[in-house]
This record gives structure tokens, sequence and C-alpha cells, in this order.
């Protein structure tokens, strides 16, 4: 760029009227993502139902026990109470439409609306995630950091290794594991769930037991309730801390790699104010994207490891729904998850875009 | 090779050298920065890790020492000199079990990669090659895909289908080959403007010819590593599906769902724990191999810099 200004003739620096104004652009580029996102949940609604109602597993079948099924008028009221009987197009329409008004159906297992399943699971799959999102973000970007600056050391090595070995260990059974060590070995933490049976749950106002009993000053349930958070947090927290690492220190090494480091370190600057205006800055933005990946890790995670630890989350409610083939439930679900993971990925997008011009100008 | 007198019509091997040279990328042929792979100890154990599986998955009923169906009254006993894993609950012994394993999990894991390499692989192709709307309409499915977490979307078909062997193998394919449509897209659109494309299009050379003799033998490197990555992911998230229970049907010795029937009493710490480290060590094989051939295709990554 420096040298096409230096070599234009005086007079005809056109740069500046070639480009978009920098706040339309960014305006710009806010409403172009905000509508490719609107699109891709419009789309995921119609994957969850498409799969649902097109394939071969039939919800009368799943639902209805063998003697409801021998009995025409019970099968024809169950299609008819849950719309099957209407054509396709019009159970999505219908669909659609209730889904507008947060209507996403009755769960078929349960009984109760799934808003409500929803309302009541995802609270405690929150208080999985975000004290895992905190903790991963933190050491994995540490610990991404030291690799790379100990490239090819020791420690690097070190490192590598032991996020291979995160990524390579199925989730399920680092619970177990964690579970028989800490649990039935050594007693330090409870086996599972969310209280211990002497401890009724706090007053819902989060639905987050830690927060809600300390809102109630309520300190001994709440100390009971973080108790139950360690294991399956740190199983979660070791798996995406792994993810991170690989990711932290390859952004870093291409950092390190530029000329302008290079440049900074030549003309005398101690490292340590290296690392902290150049590095550090420059390393930390692709972090910024790879979060959203960590959550999709995350949220993958919850639901292998919310089985083990007798979590009553949304992973343990989307697990149950599929095996039940409960439509609404599982549409419900994945509609959900799919709507976090898209709204994450846009802030991340925004984030990015807002810090780093040249993403939003491209 | 027997003792064959040298055929003079056969190509000198040097020549057929050259000509496998031309058509390959050269960062293959490890003219890079790579080390050979027995100078990588990590990468080099990592081989062997997995020639050992692929030997016993192939001998399997020789190595196993027991039927792994066979139930006996022996049930939950622990590793012993006659039961080196230990039994299930059934009474079945678990090292067999392990071991028959690896007749499920590898070769599944080899089809799932193979099958999404394929079909994501000739999606990628025609989306950087035609371009437009096809890759529009292409990219914005890859999209869909990518919305769900993998497993979510896997449970979710999985279940939709029936639970079965085949479904999740399917289902895994179906949330599996946009990768490898994104990579393959990627790597064609960075040659598109390349001069021997329109060289080869000025001379007659038509896209289904262009595709398979510049475009593809381009695409193979990055296909490969992301394949040999994926393979690892493969076998992890079949047996996440299995021990879910959306896996093989029960009495299939599968690494994921014996992990889920040893969750049933932490006592019996060996049912689970033993066909979790064949999962472990499967997949980290996976891994390790694929970052080392990344290293070697893809230089940017190479440690060491």
């Amino acid at each position: 760029m420096t040298t096409t200004v230096d070599d234009a003739e005086p007079g005809t620096v056109t740069t500046t009227v070639s480009r978009p104004r920098p706040h339309r652009a960014l305006l710009l580029f806010l409403l172009k993502r905000v509508a490719i996102t609107a699109g891709l949940l419009l789309g995921v609604t119609i994957v969850t139902f498409g799969l649902v109602t097109v394939v071969p597993g039939d919800p009368v079948t799943a639902n209805l026990s063998d003697q409801a099924l021998n009995d025409p008028a019970t099968v024809a009221a169950f299609r008819e109470k849950w719309g099957l009987d209407q054509p396709l197009y019009v159970q999505y329409l219908q669909y659609l439409g209730n889904l507008f008004q947060g209507d996403l159906g009755i769960s078929q297992q349960t009984g109760r609306t799934v808003a409500d399943d929803l309302l009541q699971y995802v609270p405690a799959t929150m208080e999985l995630a975000i004290p895992t999102m905190l903790l991963a973000l933190l050491i994995g970007t540490g610990i991404g950091m030291l690799a790379a600056v100990r490239n090819g050391r020791v420690t690097d090595q070190l490192i590598r290794v032991g996020a291979l070995l995160g990524l390579s260990t199925p989730p399920f059974w680092l619970s177990l594991v964690v579970l028989y060590v800490f649990f039935y070995q050594l007693g330090l933490a409870p086996s599972g769930g969310r209280l211990s049976t002497d401890f009724s749950p706090p007053p819902t106002v989060t639905g987050m037991y830690t927060v809600d009993a300390s809102l109630a000053g309520q300190w001994d349930v709440a100390w009971d309730a973080a108790q139950h958070l360690i294991l399956p947090v740190l199983v979660l927290t070791s798996l995406t801390v792994a993810m991170l690492v690989r990711f932290v220190r390859s952004s870093m090494l291409e950092v390190l790699q530029q000329d302008y480091i290079r440049a900074a370190y030549a003309k005398g600057l101690p490292a340590r104010v290296v690392f902290r205006r150049h590095l550090l800055r420059a390393g930390l933005v692709p972090v910024i994207t790879v979060s959203g990946l960590a959550f999709a890790s995350l949220l993958s995670g919850t639901v292998l490891v919310e089985n083990i630890f007798g979590w009553p989350g949304l992973g343990q409610y989307a697990y149950r729904s599929a095996t039940a083939l409960d439509l609404p439930a599982i549409l419900g679900v994945s509609l959900f998850v799919a709507l976090v993971y898209t709204l994450v990925n846009l802030t991340v997008d925004l984030l990015y875009g807002l810090i780093d011009p040249r993403i939003r100008l491209s | 090779m027997t003792t064959l007198a040298p055929d003079p019509v056969a190509p000198d091997p040097k020549a057929t050298g050259a000509l496998a040279r031309r058509r390959w990328p050269g960062r293959l042929r490890g003219r890079s920065t790579g080390r050979p792979i027995w100078r990588q100890p990590i990468a080099a154990a990592a081989l062997v890790i997995l020639v050992g599986w692929l030997v016993v998955a192939l001998f399997a009923p020789l190595v196993a020492p027991y039927d792994p169906l066979a139930q006996s009254p022996d049930a939950y006993a622990p590793p012993s000199g006659t039961h080196w894993f230990g039994t299930d609950s059934l009474g079945r012994d678990v090292f067999s079990r392990v071991i028959h394993g690896s007749r499920l999990s590898i070769p599944l894991a080899l089809a799932i990669v193979s099958l999404a390499l394929l079909i994501g692989g000739l999606l990628g192709l025609v989306a950087g090659y035609v371009g437009r709307f096809v890759d529009e309409a292409l990219m914005r499915l890859t999209d869909l895909v990518f919305a769900f977490p993998q497993i979510i979307l896997a449970m979710a078909v999985t279940a939709a289908f029936g639970p079965s062997t085949r479904n999740a193998v399917l289902a895994l394919v179906i949330v599996s080959w946009p990768v490898y449509a994104r990579v393959i897209r990627s790597a064609v659109l960075t040659m598109r403007g390349e001069d021997y494309l329109s060289a080869a299009r000025l001379l007659g050379v038509g896209p289904v010819r262009a595709l398979r003799r510049d475009v593809l033998p381009n695409s193979v490197g990055p296909a490969i590593v992301l394949a040999t990555l994926e393979l690892g992911n493969a076998v992890l998230l079949l047996s996440a599906l299995s021990f879910l229970g959306l896996g093989p049907r029960p009495p299939a010795a599968e690494w994921g769902s014996m992990v889920a029937l040893g969750s049933q009493d932490l006592s019996m710490w060996w049912v689970s724990v033993f066909p979790g480290l064949a999962i472990l060590t499967v997949v980290m094989a996976f891994n390790v191999l694929g970052d080392a051939l990344r290293d070697r295709i893809d230089p940017r990554y190479a440690k060491g810099r």
C-alpha cells in the first residue's frame, strides 16, 4: 500500500475516494452478518424439522405402548393431537408460526412444554459452561502462548503432546476416570447431580444453584452446589483447553514471524515489552475466533459429560429425547443449541470485524 | 519381486519416478523441511501403535484368548493371569472384547472418512471450480451443517433413522463431509487463477479433465492431512454415539458401549478403563500422524521454524 502512495504523482491520492467510509463499511458488515445469521437459522429449522419428519422413525410407535397401538382410535387421537395427520408443509408452517411466539410444542416424554423444559435444563448447563469457558480461555491462552514462545524446546514439546492427549481422550471415559479417582478412591468430590440430598434447591432466580443460593444467603447450599461443579467442570475444561492451546500456539507463532516483531527486537526493546505491546495484542485477536469453536466443543462435551455425572442439563435432555424420538423436544433442543451457537459465532464475527478493519473491508 | 530379467519394454523406473513427480505436489515427496519419520520419536511411536492395532484387528481371532461374545459365570473378575483385563458383568473377557473392538472401530472410521472425503471432496471440487451459484448454494449447505455441534446433529440423525451401525456411520458422514468440501474448495480456489489452468482451458481441455488432471492432484496434500486427523475424530465420535447407545447394537464388542457398560459400577474399573485406553491410543496415533503429515506437507505449521 505504502509503495503505491509513494509512487503516485502528487494530487492523485485516490484511496479515500474508492473506499466506502469506515462507518458505512462497518454498518454494512454488521447488517450483512445479521442477515446471513437469520437465513442460517431459518435453514436450521428446516433441517431439524425435515430430519425428524421425513425419516423412517415413527413417533407413534415410539411413544405409544403396544396395547395402545392396537387401538386405532388411540393412534388417531395421538396423531391428531400432535398434528401428525396434517401434510408436512402445514406441520412445518405451524411449527414456524408457533416458534415466533416462543412456542416450541409439548414434549411427548415429559408432557410439559419444550420451552418449560429448556428453561429448567438450560441454566444447569450454563452453570457448567460459564466457569468452563472462563477457565479454559484463561488457561488455554496462557499455555498456548508459553508453547509458542518456547517453540521447539522441551516445554513446547510437552505442551504439544499434552494438548494432543487431551484432544484424543474420549470425554465420557475421562469423566469416568475422574469420577473413579476423586469420588470412589479419594472421596474428595460428590458422585454427581447438582446438590446433595440433604439440601433442597434454592429459590429460582437464574436457575444456577450456586448463584441462586448465594443470592438467598444460603451459603451451605452454595458451597455444596459448587462442590458438585468441580468434577464436570474439570473434565470439560481440560478438553476445551486442549483445543485452545493448539490454536493459540499456532496463531502466536504466526505473529512471532512478523517483521515488526523482529524490528522491535532489533531496535533493542526488552523481551517483556515486545511481548506485552506487540505479541499479546496481535496474537490474541484470532483467539476471539476460536472461542466460538471452544464453545461448540463445550456444548458437544456436555452431552457426554452430563450423562456420567447425572447432571440434569441440556445434554441429558437432548440424549433422552433423541433416544425416545420425542419430535418436539429434539427440534427444540437442536434449534436452541444451533441458535446459541450461531449467535456466539455472530458475536465473534462482529467483534473480530470491530477489532480488525481488514476483515470488514474484505 | 522374483528374479525377473529387466523387461526392455517396461519404462525405466527413474522415468516413472519423474512422471510421478510431475503429478504430485513436491512436498508430498518429502523434499521439504520435515525430517524422516524415524527421526521424529513421537510420530514413529504413533506409527508403530497404529500398525500394531491394524495387525491386531486383522488377526483378532488369533490374538484374543476367548470368544468376545461368550458369557461365563465368572462375572466381574478383576484382571488376572487368566483374564488379563478382567471380565464384565456378563462374564465376558474384556481383553478379547477390546481386541475384537478394533475390528469395528478402525474399519468403520476408515469407511466414514472415505465416504465423507469422497462426497465432500467432490462437492468441494465442483464448488471451487464452477463457482457462482453452485458454490454459493453448496457453501450455505456446509454452513447449515456447521450450525450444529457435530455430536448433537449426529445424535439427532442416528436417533431419527434408528440406532444401528449403518445409521451411525451415515450420521457421521453427514456431519463430517462439509470440512472436506471447504478445504478442497479453498485449495481449488487458490489455483483457479493459475496460468496452467488457463493454458489448459485455452488448449481445449474440458472441465472434467482439468479437474482430474490438474486440480485434483494439487489438492491431494491438504486432503490427506485432513483425512488423517479426521480418522481420529471419527473413532471418537463413533465411540461417543455407541456410548450413548446409538451405535452398533449391544452384544457387539464396541469400545464406546463397553465403556458405557463399565460406567454402571465404578468399583469394576477395568470394564471401562481398558476399552477407553484403546480409543485413546488409536485416536492419539491418528492425531500425531496427521500432525506430522501436516508439518511435512504444509511447512507453515512445521515446528522449529
